[in-house]
Order: structure tokens, then sequence, then C-alpha cells
């Protein structure tokens, strides 16, 4: 409610990252064509388009598992032309997938502590050790974890392989692992696909808790419209790889183009 | 042992006063928090309730107002419970799970000037609620995720309303509290509980703090309670079993609360925390039931076997044995080995491996239930009560268990049957009438002051026990002049684990039909094994195969109903599976999840024509209520199946 008053005030934020005219093709296959956006500190950005638009291929340029042959992205004002998604992570991108990507045989639990990996200090021979520091370290760690787990409210499954949970839940622990890393920005990966009104109602709460309470910053690709005009700040549009849209959700849902793309023109 | 001193503290607060001091560091409260129990000792509660108490009162509570408490089982609502009393306020709890329009019903009723609420769910319902609930003023609340934004002047955080009281304390010290505390008496009214509304709108039972703790007492020594016990606090808060089992008892005997991480977790917090006293109604050991079918359905052929042979083992051996019966040496022998293999781990998953005493009531418990898990050695009891008599009326005995009676009196309870079969008593904790409802409070008691319970029953002649039969109200007859007790076929019915909820007809109509719900967990494991692919509960309530099961179970509930002669004659002679599950969100159930038996016949009107018209099927569409209190509609087409009656034994006329 007051929340979102609050957000519209600081959406005047630096940038935090930046695509500046970035085409990406595979062989003859133009899947991005010539985008530039922005998404700043502290906002939930939506991108959005209809099946096909290039909305993965652009996370996967972000996320630094693409690589642009043209065009710039700049994260925390680092410029960047060759990236890794390790070095992504490194930096503060953490994401989440459209088909869910656990370790189906490991618990709730240990898979959002396997978010954590990165902020470990002790190698793996003082882990499985587990004596002095390294058992310290793990502690603080798991107390993080179950920070999450009590935000996400999935205590009940907090020992339960993962692969045995509803689709829901597998979404919500990939999310609770995205959150290990303590991203600085977070990007979701449709995050709603195949979900029941109940669950998404719930997913959009998690969403704009998380971007309220740990102010992280959030960009997301979804299908469901109503939950992208429910959630974001700005959305970006896509269509065919070109950008035909950029802005609040109320001038993005008014913009004839954005109309003719999802509806189709009528010749 | 702790009657003495019962005695002498007629309120909740002066009771905290005592344990703080008899009990200082025994713990008092134990919550999950971030995976780890914590725990709070009597004298640590007795801290956090005096700041919070004290800034209670700095905010403006006074004597003679109400608060509400909204929310699952927290330390800090109970802690509420006794700072409102000890400034003279009287706590009102709600049902956490109740709709906006049931919430603003209380809140009006009751006059609320503070709500305590546990999370932003709540705190939301609760504003939702501001411009029809004009008398409150302010809102704390316990959890404050998502909350943090909400800060203005009428909206603030349990540890706000504490630091205030803590600025208070250090100025002025406590003995003013103490004061407070002094002058509250035990006639004051201590709480209100508002009634779940079993038979239309809920009613608040006005109780004083001298009966609660006068009760308590009572049962406290009925069952040898100490402050070395431990139970599970799961019930909901507004429900007067949580509120004298919990809360009551735990404040005169001074034993330990513990609050579950979640509602989700229960069953794991149980086995974790392993209660010495439990409760839960007939519905929580159904499920409980199920479950473990259903589990050893798909266990190894070797653990069926064993778990076959030791169960059949316990149902001869295992309640003599708890009653302290005579049971041969082979027999205790192979319970012992029974105990060993199967009954031992079973208890343990469950939670109950050092229960000594547990209670189920609200409901009747099926026999054979109630025989499962007395004979894997758990001390099931049956108690009867009502929110008027503040729980207990009667209660069954350590030894003097018998399925079918609820028990003799307790101590101090003055019990009665009426002309017309209906059960009236005088108890000590008795209610001192309906908040703000006179009339009510008049219809309610007899000229000699007697609480009239609704329910039908007779005492048993040879052992004094007190049998339910079913509401008084509900018992009719059929056309015929056959005696129809619709709660007796339902029980019958809900035993079968694929039987989720049942609706019995019959009164003032020529034969018994039967609404039925499936139960989705145990039919749809079924389907799973048998490869049946459904999309939702009406694809799988409607499946052909389904009924056929269910057909089945009718027709064994019937042959069992010929073989007794006072209702052969109300065999189901048609049955259907409802499209869609009964839910209290819909109004179908109460919040206690009792079948409201009059508005679903009203509500499924066309379904209950076609059961009586002969009609193979029927189409209905039924509005329903999602969670967040959006309305959709459920379409389908009923199908109805006959039933041949079997000819009633030692009867003259055989049916048809």
């Amino acid at each position: 409610m007051n929340a979102t008053a609050n957000k519209k005030a600081n959406g005047k934020a630096e940038a935090m990252l930046s695509a500046e005219n970035v085409s990406l093709s595979f062989g003859g296959v133009k899947a991005i064509r010539d985008v530039s956006f922005d998404v700043r500190k502290g906002e939930i950005r939506a991108i959005i388009g209809p099946n096909g638009a290039g909305k993965t291929s652009m996370l996967n340029v972000i996320n630094g598992f693409y690589h642009p042959q043209e065009g710039t992205i700049t994260f925390k004002g680092e410029k960047r032309s060759e990236m890794r998604p390790h070095i992504a992570a490194k930096q503060g991108i953490a994401r989440t997938f459209q088909n869910v990507a656990l370790f189906k045989g490991m618990t709730t639990l240990d898979n959002i502590m396997s978010g954590r990996t990165l902020k470990m200090e002790r190698n793996a021979f003082w882990q499985a050790l587990h004596v002095g520091p390294a058992r310290e370290e793990e502690l603080k760690h798991r107390e993080f974890v179950e920070e999450i787990i009590d935000f996400l409210e999935i205590q009940a499954i907090r020992r339960q392989p993962v692969g045995k949970l509803p689709y829901g839940l597998q979404k919500r622990v990939e999310l609770g692992r995205a959150l290990a890393m303590e991203p600085d920005l977070l990007l979701l990966d449709e995050p709603m696909a195949g979900m029941n009104l109940e669950e998404k109602e719930d997913m959009s709460r998690f969403v704009i808790d998380v971007n309220e309470q740990f102010g992280t910053t959030v960009a997301l690709i979804e299908h469901d419209m109503a939950v992208v005009m429910d959630l974001s700040d700005r959305v970006v549009v896509l269509d065919h790889g070109q950008l035909i849209a950029d802005g609040t959700p109320d001038q993005v849902q008014n913009n004839q183009d954005v109309i003719d793309a999802y509806l189709g023109v009528s010749h | 042992m702790t009657t003495d001193g019962a005695a002498r503290a007629d309120t909740f607060p002066k009771l905290l006063l005592r344990n703080a001091e008899k009990f200082s560091d025994c713990p008092a409260m134990r919550e999950k928090d971030l995976g780890i129990w914590q725990s709070w000792s009597w004298a640590e509660v007795l801290d956090e309730v005096r700041v919070f108490a004290l800034g209670l009162k700095k905010m403006g509570l006074k004597r003679g107002e109400t608060i509400a408490i909204v929310g699952d089982n927290r330390p800090r609502l109970y802690w509420t419970f006794i700072a409102a009393q000890s400034l003279g306020a009287i706590p009102v709890p709600v049902y956490q799970d109740a709709v906006a329009e049931e919430m603003a019903f209380v809140l009006k009723h009751a006059k609320i000037k503070f709500v305590l609420a546990e999370d932003q769910e709540q705190v939301d319902k609760v504003l939702s609620l501001s411009d029809k609930v004009k008398s409150i003023k302010e809102i704390i609340f316990d959890d404050d995720r998502g909350l943090k934004d909400y800060g203005h002047g009428h909206i603030r955080s349990f540890e706000d309303v504490q630091a205030l009281g803590r600025a208070e304390l250090d100025k002025s010290g406590g003995e003013a509290w103490l004061k407070e505390i002094a002058k509250g008496k035990g006639s004051d009214i201590s709480v209100i509980l508002y009634t779940s509304g079993t038979t239309g709108d809920s009613k608040g039972v006005q109780l004083t703090g001298e009966g609660c703790i006068n009760a308590a007492a009572d049962t406290v020594e009925f069952d040898k309670l100490t402050e070395n016990d431990v139970a599970l606090a799961y019930l909901p808060l507004a429900w007067v079993g949580d509120h004298y089992l919990n809360f009551a008892q735990g404040m005169v005997a001074g034993f330990c609360l513990a609050c579950p991480e979640s509602p989700d977790t229960i069953q794991e917090d149980l086995r974790e925390i392993g209660p010495t006293f439990y409760f839960a109604p007939p519905r929580v050991f159904e499920t409980l039931l199920t479950q473990i079918q259903i589990r050893m359905e798909d266990a190894s052929r070797f653990k069926r076997w064993l778990y076959r042979y030791f169960m059949d083992v316990a149902s001869r051996y295992g309640e003599d044995i708890l009653d302290g019966k005579q049971v041969p040496l082979s027999g205790r022998l192979l319970y012992a080995l029974g105990g060993f293999i199967v009954y031992g781990p079973l208890m343990n998953r469950l939670g109950f491996s050092r229960v000594r005493v547990a209670y189920t009531a609200g409901e009747a418990i099926g026999p054979d239930l109630f025989q499962y898990y007395r004979s894997l050695g758990l001390n099931l009891k049956q108690l009867y009560g009502q929110t008027e008599a503040f729980l207990y009326v009667t209660a069954q005995p350590d030894g003097e268990i018998y399925a079918d009676t609820v028990g003799p009196p307790v101590p101090g309870v003055d019990l009665r049957i009426a002309r017309n079969g209906e059960v009236q008593f005088k108890s000590p904790g008795m209610f001192t009438g309906y908040f703000h409802d006179k009339a009510k409070t008049s219809a309610t008691l007899t000229k000699d002051g007697y609480v009239k319970t609704g329910d039908a029953g007779l005492l048993d002649r040879e052992t004094g026990h007190l049998k339910i039969i079913d509401r008084a109200n509900d018992v009719g007859k059929l056309k015929d002049g056959t005696l129809f007790a619709p709660k007796y076929i339902e029980n019958k019915l809900k035993f079968y684990p694929n039987i989720k909820e049942v609706v019995a007809f019959g009164d003032k109509r020529d034969f018994c039909t039967v609404l039925l719900n499936i139960d989705i967990v145990a039919v749809g494991n079924w389907a799973e094994r048998n490869d049946v692919i459904y999309g939702s509960y009406q694809e799988l309530a409607a499946h052909p195969e389904v009924y056929k099961i269910l057909e089945g179970h009718v027709d064994e509930m019937n042959r069992s109903l010929a073989g007794e002669p006072d209702v052969a004659g109300s065999q189901v002679r048609r049955f259907l599976i409802l499209h869609k599950e009964l839910d209290a969100d819909d109004g179908e159930l109460t919040r206690t999840q009792k079948v409201r038996r009059s508005f679903i016949a009203a509500r499924y009107k066309p379904l209950l024509k076609a059961l009586y018209d002969g009609s193979k099927s029927c189409k209905i569409s039924t509005e329903v209520t999602f969670e967040d209190g959006s309305k959709g509609s459920i379409t389908g087409d009923v199908k109805i199946v006959d039933m041949k009656p079997y000819p009633a034994e030692m009867s003259k006329e055989a049916a048809e």
C-alpha cells in the first residue's frame, strides 16, 4: 500500500545496470537487436513480451551466459565485454530459472546452503573437517539460511528432499537459494510460470518483500500481465528482439505498439 | 500441590507472580525460532509481561476495556492475555483464519479498542475493517515482516510498546503495576471467548478469573499435572480448548507451553518437543491414522506383514495392558516385542512417546479409531465440554475408559439429564453470561441456574458415565417413525479413510441419504497407485471407480446398521459425492470444522431434491470463496447412486 508510494519516491535512483545497444544473434537468427535500457537501484523491473521476443536471451546476456556481438553491459559502474556466469555471481547477480534447476536429491536446507558457497572463506577441506573456524563460519551461514527459510515460510520442508516437493514450493526454494547469495541484483525468469492463483499471490508477496526488506534490486521476466502490472515499478517490452516500449506499467499498458504486439494488428 | 497456591491467586496475573517466585527458573514457554528452540523461564515471562503491560497502560488501555488477540500460538500473544488482565482489561481472542466479515462481527460486538495482531496478514485484515469497526484505536503487531512501512502513530510493534513500558518501569518502578494487579478481583471478567457458531452467529462467553482457575485446579489435580509437564500449543487461541488446556492449566500447574515454529511444522515440532500432555480433536487422530495407513500401503511387503501382525497383537492385549487388567504372560511378551519393533517407533514418529495424558473431544470419535491409539499404548481419554462450562463437564478417569461414553462428571460439576433428554450442568468454571446479550443468556440458563448444553445424552446405568447421542435438535425421525441420529451415521462413514466429510439427511423424510466428501489425500494416493489421472478434486470425486469404492463403504455401513435394531431403518438408500470440498470459508463448516447441516441443506437444495425424487444425476453450480475473499463458482454434474438396504436383523419386516 504505502510501500508503493515509497518506491516511486526513490525512482530517480542511480542505474545499477545498464544495457547499451545490445545485439545478439545465433548464426543468422537475430535474438536481440540494438536494445538499450537500465535497471535502477532498488526497483522492480519487468521485462515482458510475446513468445520468442528475446526475454530469456536478454536475461542470459545480463547474467554473462551469452556474449552479445555488439553493445555493452555496465554493472555497478563497471563496463564489461567478456563475462562468465560465475563472475556475475561474484559481482552480486543471482538468478532463478524458468525450469527449476535445483539439486533434486538434496534437502531444502542444503540447496539453500549451496547458495552460500561463494561467501564461504574456508575451503572444502576445512569445511569437511567441521572444526574450529570452519564450524563457526558454517554456523554463521546456517543462521542466515534459517532467516531465509523463515522469510519464505518453508520451515515445514526444511529437511525434505526438494525433488519430492510440489512445483510451487520448488520455485520458492530456488528463490531462497538465489537470496542466500545476498545479491545486489536478482534475476527471476518467469517466477510464476505454472502456478495457481494462490501460489502466484504468495510469490508476488515474497518478491515485494525481498525488494522492500533487503533492498534487493529485482529484474524479472513474466507472462502474467496482471502480476507484472502489480509488481513492477518500470517495464521494458521486447518484441522480435526489439525494444518497443519502456516506462511505468500505466504508460506501457496504453502504448499502441505494445497492444499490437500482444493482440496482433488487423490488416 | 497446586491447589493451595491457586486458592490464593484468583486471577491469572496473580498466578504469574506466584509462578515467577515458585518456579522461577523452570521453563514456562518455548518457541522454535530459526530452527532452534528458545525458552523463557517463569521469571523471564514475568519481566516480559510487566513491561508490555506498562506499555499498554501508557498507550491508554483502561480497566474494563477490551483488547483483541489475533494470530497463531505465539508466546507474545499468550503474554498479552496476562498483560491485559493485569490492567483489568479484557482479552478477546479471535479466530485467526476468520474471514474479514466474521472478524468484523466479533470486533464490533466486543467493542474492541486495542488489537494485537500477529503479522502483516492480520494487520491488513484489521485495517480493512477499520471503517466498519470504529472503536479500534491502536494496533500492535508481533512479527514486523513487511510492516516496516506501516509505521504511523497507531500501528506499532510489540517491541515498541515494551520499550514504552521499560521507560516507565525505569522511571517509576513496578510498584504501581503490582497495585493494579492487587485491584483485580476473582469475580472480574477474565476473558471473553466467542463460540464458533455451530448454530448461527457467535456469542461472547464471559468467564471470570476465579472460575477459570478453580476449574483448571480441579482438572490439574485429576490428571496430576505438574511443572515438569510439557504441552504443545497448536489449537486456535480463540477456542476454549486452548485457553483451558494450555493457558489456564499451564498457569495453574506451572507446566511448560511450547509454541510450534509454524502451523505447517506441528507434526515435526511434536516429535521434537515430546509433550507429556496432549489434546487433539478426533479429526487430527483421523488424519494421522490416514497418513499411517497410506504410508503402510507404500511400505515393503515384509514391513506390511510386521505391521499387520503386531497391530493384531496390540488390538488383543494393548488396551488391557494400558488399563492394568489381567493379560496372559505370552500376550505381555508379544506386546513388549511389538513395542520394540512397531509401537515404539510409530509413537515416536507421531510425537506421542512421552505423552502421559491425552484427551480428545469436540466430536464423537469412532470406536475403532479410539481403540487403535489406545492399543498402541497412548493413554487417550475422552472428555465432554463446552465453552459455557469453561470446557470440562465430564472426563474419563484413568482405567475407566469406554469408547462410547465420555466419562463421569469431573469433580465439582453438577450434571443432570432433563426430561427431553438434554444434558444440563452447573460447574465451577461456568460462564457468567454472554457479552452484551441478555436474551441469549437467559435462553441458555434454566430457571434454577443450570446450563442447557443442547446435546442429547443419557447416563449409563452401570458406570454412571455420560453418553452423548447427538445434538438434541438434530435427532429426528424418518416418516415411518424410525429413530434418525445423523451424527451416528456420519461418524460411522467417516471412519473410512477415503471419506473426509459426511452430511446425512432423513428427518421427516421417507429414507436416509448422505452427501459425501472424499479425502483427497487418501483417494489421491489410491489414484496414483492405480494410474487414475485427475486434474482437480471435482474430477477425482466424479470418477466412476471412486464412486464404486465409496459404494462399497456405504454398503458395509448399511450392513452394520442392519445389526442394530434401533437404527436399522435408517440405512442409507441413496448417496452422492459432492463436487467440492466443504469449507469453513464458504460457511459450510464452522471454524472448528463441524458441518452446518441446515446451511448445507439450503445451499445444495437442488442436490437434496434430486436425492429424493429418484433422478440419476443433478446439475449444480456453487459459489466458492477463495482465501483472499474473492469469489468464483464451481459447476458440475453430480451422479447419484441407489443402495440396496439389508433386512434388519431381529426385525419383523424385511425392507423391500
